[in-house]
């Protein structure tokens, strides 16, 4: 196709509308000087200052990103592990269950997963914590992550990886040399998705974070609860904003890799 | 004595090679994390709540015997089957999955089928526009509509001032809210995988329709769309599935009135303390789910490879 249909572009535009008006609303308010939510009262960021003064979001977002940090960095060695291990293992005894345990977290409502693993956790007498929030969120963040390197390492020719093997170059060597160049643009995207999804989370969070581990989300929330405010929307725009530069930024990487890959 | 004499046992040999050490690193990890929970959740499920911490009674008990007596009761799912609330509950959720599913499924396809006919030059920051909101808050998200739909929020403002209504109208903490939460936030997963379908959908195949005599729109009917039902099979399991127990949109969004079942086990645990009861809830919620599951991991599989 050269051209848009005429359906296509009205499609188009009030789809992205649909997507994109609440947001935009959403950081526009968060610039208004008054509190009232759908009054206009002119431009201010007294609302951000504000936020800088909220003793309660800084700690909440102090442990959201530790959380995320270490559970991402965690869920992608071990998803990264597992994608290999589906695509290259064969068919090695409890296969099936493998896969399962790897797509069911990604559909599995939120709150089946939160109360199961919190139970877990108090039947063996572990503390609700900082810990437990990050190895929940590990756990199905290291499935989604899985799922990406597994769809890459489908799509590239393993014959190079099998050459090498043939001429003596030991399975370590051949991983760092030839299978790690090549889906490290997956395990990229893998650890930067991991990050943004225990960033977002509030239902898992909820069920296994204690006092003193409070997460931006369920500070959020609880604020959400009280009403709608400026500091909220405040917030708000300063994650959308981290969010749209940490993917507008990993996309352009992805692509001038390719572009190199495709000049070499 | 030459260390390789020592005669191992072939099957621990087996057990303990690399590529068995290599798998069972993320096997293990999901075994405990994810499978063993499940198997808390049914026998806290069997329990009966006591006031305690933690708050429910222990399944074996050790008496003056050598062997536990087990004690199991099935108090909590005879309580979930005798109050109709819980039975409405599941229900409406499935009333708005389904529902709501078919909503995204029409919005999300004529999204996803005009981004993958567009210029290819466009694609690229077409699909990028797509999956940006994916990356966003969930909650943020969620939060942004309820200042749109809020009885003085921005819709009824907007309408009011051109005079299209001139009573506000009543959207907010109404089962339409829910909805319109639900297809917002969901959007995303089902444009995802009907693009890749549609994307790579060989149009030399439209091209012989249209040579033969074939009006589009019957083209669309008869090739496109059977064409791409693998697409649109995960976009729907992706929204059926997650819906199903969906907890903050309804909590926020919705009113008293709005039942869902993942509300119920959020109340059920946080509010009355009845863990009992809220794995029970769990456990018929995850039996009703099991097999949309497994069709979606296989169809996944079958994508992949």
């Amino acid at each position: 196709m050269k051209k848009f249909g005429n359906f296509n572009i009205a499609a188009l535009v009030i789809g992205f509308s649909f997507l994109y008006i609440p947001i935009i609303l959403l950081i526009l308010f968060s610039f208004n000087e008054s509190r009232l939510v759908t009054v206009w009262g002119g431009f201010s960021t007294k609302w951000y200052g504000e936020l800088m003064h909220n003793q309660g979001i800084k700690d909440a977002a102090w442990v959201t990103i530790k959380v995320a940090f270490i559970s991402s960095t965690v869920a992608t060695l071990l998803g990264t592990i597992a994608g290999i291990v589906m695509t290259r293992f064969g068919n090695f005894r409890g296969r099936t269950l493998f896969s399962g345990m790897i797509y069911a977290p990604m559909v599995m409502p939120e709150v089946i997963i939160g109360l199961s693993t919190l139970l877990m956790f108090v039947s063996l007498a572990i503390d609700r914590g900082v810990l437990t929030v990050t190895l929940a969120h590990i756990t199905f963040s290291m499935c989604y992550v899985a799922v990406i390197i597994q769809s890459r390492m489908s799509s590239y020719d393993d014959s190079i990886t099998e050459a090498a093997l043939d001429l003596g170059c030991t399975p370590f060597r051949t991983f760092m040399l030839i299978t790690f160049p090549i889906i490290l643009p997956a395990i990229v995207s893998g650890w930067l998705l991991a990050f943004t999804l225990s960033l977002d989370d509030l239902v898992i969070a909820s069920f296994t974070s204690g006092p003193g581990s409070t997460t931006l989300p369920i500070k959020i929330y609880s604020m959400v609860r009280l009403g709608v405010t400026p500091e909220i929307n405040a917030v708000s725009t300063i994650l959308v904003g981290l969010v749209t530069v940490g993917v507008v930024t990993a996309s352009l990487i992805g692509k001038r890799q390719k572009q190199q890959l495709a000049q070499s | 004595m030459n260390i390789k004499e020592i005669q191992v046992p072939s099957f621990l040999r087996r057990a303990f090679n690399g590529r068995n050490a290599i798998i069972s690193i993320p096997y293990l990890w999901l075994l405990f994390l994810f499978l063993f929970p499940f198997i808390i959740v049914l026998k806290i499920s069997l329990a009966q709540p006591v006031i305690a911490m933690p708050p429910y009674t222990d399944l074996l008990k050790w008496g003056e015997s050598w062997w536990p007596t087990i004690q199991a009761s099935l108090d909590s799912y005879l309580f979930l089957f005798s109050d109709s609330l819980y039975i409405h509950a599941y229900l409406s959720s499935l009333k708005i999955a389904i529902i709501s599913t078919i909503l995204t499924l029409i919005i999300g396809y004529s999204i996803a089928y005009s981004v993958a006919r567009a210029p290819t030059r466009w694609r690229g920051i077409l699909l990028m526009l797509v999956i940006l909101p994916f990356w966003t808050s969930f909650l943020i998200r969620v939060y942004a509509w309820i200042g749109i739909l809020k009885t003085e929020g921005l819709l009824n403002l907007a309408l009011t001032t051109i005079g299209i209504i001139d009573k506000p109208l009543i959207i907010m903490n109404t089962d339409l809210a829910v909805y319109i939460g639900i297809v917002y936030s969901y959007l995303p997963f089902m444009i995802l995988p009907l693009y890749a379908n549609l994307e790579k959908m060989d149009m030399s195949l439209l091209e012989a329709a249209a040579d033969l005599g074939c009006r589009p729109l019957k083209t669309f009917w008869t090739v496109t769309i059977p064409l791409s039902l693998p697409g649109i099979l995960a976009g729907c399991f992706l929204v059926f599935i997650p819906v199903m127990g969906e907890f903050v949109i309804p909590d926020l969004l919705g009113g008293s009135q709005t039942l869902m079942i993942g509300k119920v086990l959020w109340g059920e645990f946080f509010y009355n303390r009845d863990w009992p009861v809220a794995s029970a809830v769990a456990i018929i919620l995850l039996a009703i789910l099991v097999v949309p599951i497994m069709f979606y991991q296989k169809s996944q599989e079958k994508a992949i490879s």
